[in-house]
């Protein structure tokens, strides 16, 4: 029994991850309505962007109360923020946006992508090398709770950290001007335009909210495994895409839990399915949720339930 | 060196399985690898140019081919081997059975996701790639897990010894033999009713079901017979090479045909061969010169190329969505030659030339 609820533990921490990059990933699919391929891969350059801050510049700083890392990580994730944003928003200035103004469809779009997720993967590797890379190599001991349970404390934190973000998405997408106004051109674009909006200047907007839900959640993912350039395309891709279809397309909350739900039987599965096979459960689940009910559990709209 | 690594993102992790000396042998080699890959990308071509679905995984059903083909024709596993199958089979029982097992996988990921959103099936196909390469990888008494299947029978060896002709050679003749069947039965599936109603579908799906076609089933049709042809493309070359791993199957060849495909033009099938050949060059052309470059660019020739490739798919979107041959706009041969025939028929290559000679000709539609 423990042994599984520590699996489920590890699990809600990888699930965290899964979930706030997911909600990136489908804030972008809800205002945009195309599957973002490159997201992963904006993931891996938010770890190497922090990693250049907190390694190759070496601004540690003090450690964080009982965390793995120091103040400079704050500064290290903000800098990835920045050049997440500056790469997303770069890439639909000269790239999205003219195949939205040609109208080519949206499948044109995600091929698109795919192309910059090939060479953002390339860059990374081709800057900081194929073997993988930590932000610092001490020993971090895991705490012990009641019943044998264990945890590190920088785990606590992705818990916890995930929670607050959503919170605040919640926030800036119910209770701020901006916020409506990215809800309404996720619902009717041109009718969201028609009463207004700047639906371009949303657009943008967008990218830098979905940006900064990537280089947080690019970090804790760096943090809780390594830094690799195929880390986005290989491990993360497909799980976030499963949360974000669970969740239904475009909800971030269905996102999180999604995430949730994806991560924990990742790892759960492992005890009694081989390793090799892990990867194949948010597969599963994601073919299973097609079946079942294509729209996702929570159904798809920015607002929450439609 | 030539670049047999094409399946190895870095270069001198695995031996080089092939070694050829000298600009003759290199393109030998070459042409054999760039017909290899035109079959997978007239395959694309069928499932994107024409159908208009998305496969982000096509290196699986090129990887589930080789497998199964090296199972069917290996020997039984010796003493250090751990794999299913090895019945000695014919290779061409291999070739059918990697072809079947291609089209199989397709119709497995296809019939759940093809009746809803288009990029529900390109989100599948994503994961399904690693998920083949995870198993191959961690189980054991499967495919010899990372240890690779060793030895795969190469067709035609002995003849070629025999008639003492180059083996390089044979093999070049039979994968090129390989390839023209493949584009006559591409060319002949996509000119025909059945290929005007992928095109249709491609264009605008919810009218071709007002005309009374269903469409879910004849995209599922497309995407198994593309699945079926990159699964002999890749029983092709596992036995052109005789040593497969799990690993030398990543994604790179995915995003490579998608190039090829990118690059050639989109429904036009003499188009994707052409990207494969234009694309296979440069990829496999540029760590030829590795040794020219400045050292700060010869060190990093293999991430690179995959830029370039990756800004080469974007470049084309941007700029020349229509591909080097852009798509014929007349359907059939039996289509009134008007408005929009373009080329002149017989050999006529539609696209650019196409344009030209029409703009040439004055006023288009009176030359025919």
């Amino acid at each position: 029994m423990t042994e599984i609820l520590q699996l489920v533990l590890v699990g809600l921490v990888v699930g965290s991850i899964i979930g706030l990059g997911a909600m990136g990933l489908t804030l972008v699919y809800g205002v945009f309505k195309f599957a973002n391929f490159a997201h992963a891969d904006l993931m891996t350059l938010a770890m190497y962007l922090a990693f250049f801050v907190y390694v190759d510049i070496g601004l540690v700083g003090g450690h964080i109360g009982p965390f793995s890392f120091g103040w400079g990580m704050i500064a290290a994730v903000l800098f990835a923020w920045a050049g997440v944003a500056a790469v997303s928003v770069g890439a639909d200035r000269f790239v999205f946006r003219r195949l939205r103004a040609r109208q080519t469809g949206l499948l044109n779009l995600e091929i698109a992508a795919l192309g910059i997720a090939i060479a953002l993967q390339a860059v990374v590797q081709a800057i900081w090398g194929s073997a993988p890379l930590r932000y610092h190599h001490e020993i971090h001991e895991a705490w012990t709770f009641a019943g044998g349970l264990k945890l590190k404390s920088d785990q606590l934190l992705f818990i916890v950290l995930m929670p607050v973000l959503a919170l605040g998405l919640y926030v800036l997408l119910h209770r701020t001007r901006l916020g409506t106004a990215m809800r309404a051109t996720a619902d009717n674009a041109p009718l969201a335009e028609a009463s207004g909006i700047d639906t371009e200047r949303v657009r943008m907007a967008t990218w830098v909210i979905a940006a900064a839900l990537t280089a947080v959640a690019g970090v804790m993912f760096a943090l809780q495994s390594q830094l690799r350039f195929d880390a986005g395309f290989e491990f993360l891709l497909l799980p976030m895409f499963a949360a974000v279809i669970l969740g239904g397309i475009g909800n971030p909350w269905g996102a999180l839990v999604g995430g949730l739900i994806v991560g924990v039987s990742q790892e759960v599965s492992t005890e009694w399915i081989n390793t090799g096979f892990k990867p194949a459960v948010p597969f599963v689940l994601l073919i299973a949720m097609l079946i079942v009910r294509p729209r996702g559990l929570f159904g798809s709209s920015i607002g929450g339930s439609s | 060196m030539l670049s047999l690594d094409v399946l190895t993102p870095l270069a001198g992790e695995l031996p080089l399985l092939v070694t050829f000396s000298g600009g003759v042998n290199w393109t030998v080699g070459f042409l054999t690898t760039a017909a290899i890959f035109a079959i997978v990308a007239l395959a694309l071509n069928v499932q994107w140019g024409y159908t208009g679905t998305i496969n982000f995984g096509v290196v699986a059903f090129f990887g589930i081919g080789a497998y199964v083909s090296a199972l069917l024709t290996l020997d039984p596993p010796g003493q250090f081997e751990n794999y299913v199958g090895g019945l000695e089979l014919p290779v061409p029982v291999g070739w059918v059975g990697g072809m079947i097992a291609g089209g199989v996988l397709a119709l497995l990921v296809g019939l759940p996701t093809l009746r809803l959103r288009d990029d529900f099936l390109a989100i599948a196909t994503i994961g399904i790639a690693t998920i083949l390469r995870s198993i191959a990888n961690t189980q054991e008494g499967l495919v010899n897990r990372a240890r690779g299947l060793n030895g795969v029978p190469r067709p035609l060896e002995g003849m070629s010894r025999d008639l003492s002709i180059d083996y390089d050679l044979v093999l070049l003749i039979m994968t090129g033999l390989a390839l023209l069947v493949v584009f006559l039965v591409v060319r002949g599936a996509t000119a025909s009713p059945w290929g005007r109603v992928l095109r249709a579908i491609r264009e605008n799906e919810a009218t071709t079901q007002s005309v009374g076609k269903m469409t879910t089933s004849y995209r599922i049709q497309s995407f198994v017979l593309g699945g079926a042809l990159m699964g002999l493309a890749g029983a092709i070359w596992a036995h052109r090479i005789g040593t497969i791993a799990p690993d030398s199957f990543d994604n790179l060849t995915t995003f490579l045909v998608w190039t090829m495909v990118m690059v050639g033009g989109s429904g036009n099938n003499r188009g994707v061969m052409l990207g494969a050949l234009v694309v296979g060059f440069v990829w496999f052309g540029l760590p030829l010169i590795q040794e020219e470059l400045p050292d700060f660019l010869g060190s990093r020739v293999f991430m690179l190329r995959r830029i370039a490739i990756g800004l080469l798919i974007v470049g084309f979107i941007l700029a020349r969505p229509q591909g080097l041959l852009a798509e014929e706009p007349r359907v059939s041969r039996f289509a009134p030659r008007g408005e929009g025939g373009g080329g002149s028929g017989g050999g006529g290559s539609g696209g650019w030339l196409g344009a030209l000679r029409m703009r040439l000709r004055g006023r288009p539609g009176e030359g025919g």
